[in-house]
């Protein structure tokens, strides 16, 4: 392993990453008063991933991280989309009416 | 056990001895994904089976705290990050002030969520004995925009009229709501424990450009826990302000 590997990211990049994740949030705020029917969520989702892309990559420094570590990283990723696909996929496939899996209702609840 | 100057023993090198820290504490953050994705699925299922509680839920969340809440935490990793570039260049006194910052924003974070879970004691928005949608709308208090209670009293009408178990469907978005806002608050008051002790090493001059492994692994920590809440923000307040 070469000596002293470490790469020191800047403020600028800092600044800048910051600047960018101040807009994301304007901006998917902003997103979320327009109609844009199913694909509000998408565009949500879309601009936080994008945001959390940017502080995986420069607050946390994998972009210049060792392999061995961004190995890790993507591991995390490959589980949790196993997780979400294929449990997501068996309720996808269980029909329309999910409202069989509802608590019964109780009279205690309605006012 | 064995040290020279601030190398351990069972290392050849600081930079191995830094990469195992770091790869540490990203497998213990692999681990919170999947811990944190477990309660994310069962928000998304249960969105999607209880499509209208889970939005009228959301509406009644104060978006301007939240958003606030938002941009105070990434100004928190932002200088979190900054503490960790004053630690690696040697600026000895800047180290100390931005974790000192760090802190002081996650304390505003930690407060404005102290607001908002009490608004939401007051609002009978807690899952349990007295939660009740149509409370906050039926009894509205002297500051509340005329306007907004309006709004929201016609959606949870026509929410009740779809469907008669409305309050029992918005307790599982209010319950998922505390859980998961809960746990991530309690990240960040631990997050906020490591900083004070982070803070007192370095005001003893402990972190150098040759060791300043704490700063960069609870760095990680802290952007972690970032990073749930850049997920939280738009799935809790976000996903019904189109009406």
């Amino acid at each position: 392993m070469p000596e002293h590997s470490e790469h020191i990211v800047s403020p600028k990049v800092y600044v800048t990453i910051f600047l960018a994740l101040i807009i994301g949030t304007s901006l998917t705020t902003w997103a979320a008063f327009q109609n844009f029917g199913p694909f509000n969520i998408v565009i949500a989702v879309g601009i936080a991933t994008t945001k959390a892309t940017l502080v995986v990559l420069y607050f946390m420094h994998a972009r210049y991280s060792s392999k061995r570590t961004k190995l890790v990283i993507v591991c995390a990723l490959f589980w949790l989309a196993i997780m979400l696909a294929l449990t997501l996929s068996d309720y996808q496939t269980r029909g329309r009416d999910q409202s069989r899996f509802a608590p019964p209702a109780q009279s205690s609840f309605s006012a | 056990m064995h040290r020279t100057g601030e190398l351990y023993g069972q290392f050849q090198t600081l930079d191995q001895q830094k990469e195992s820290a770091t790869l540490g504490m990203w497998v213990f953050l692999v681990t919170e994904v999947l811990f944190f994705g477990g309660m994310f699925l069962t928000y998304t299922i249960n969105r999607h089976a209880f499509f209208t509680a889970f939005g009228i839920g959301s509406n009644t969340l104060d978006i301007q705290l939240g958003t606030t809440n938002t941009i105070v935490l990434i100004m928190s990793s932002f200088t979190m990050a900054m503490a960790v570039w004053s630690a690696q260049v040697g600026k000895k006194k800047l180290v100390p002030l931005f974790l000192i910052l760090t802190l002081a924003l996650g304390c505003v974070f930690l407060g404005i969520k102290a607001v908002e879970y009490n608004q939401k004691f007051e609002h009978h928005l807690v899952p349990g004995r007295n939660f009740d949608m149509a409370y906050r709308s039926s009894h509205p208090a002297p500051g509340d925009d005329a306007k907004e209670i309006a709004l929201e009293k016609r959606e949870v009408e026509e929410a009740f009229a779809a469907d008669p178990d409305t309050n029992a469907h918005a307790q599982l978005y209010f319950s998922l709501y505390f859980a998961m806002t809960g746990l991530h608050a309690l990240h960040m008051i631990i997050g906020a424990g490591l900083l004070i002790w982070l803070i007192n090493a370095s005001l003893r001059g402990r972190f150098t450009p040759q060791y300043n492994t704490p700063v960069e692994v609870i760095g990680l920590y802290w952007h972690f826990v970032d990073i749930v809440w850049i997920y939280l923000f738009p799935l809790f307040y976000l996903i019904d302000r189109h009406r």
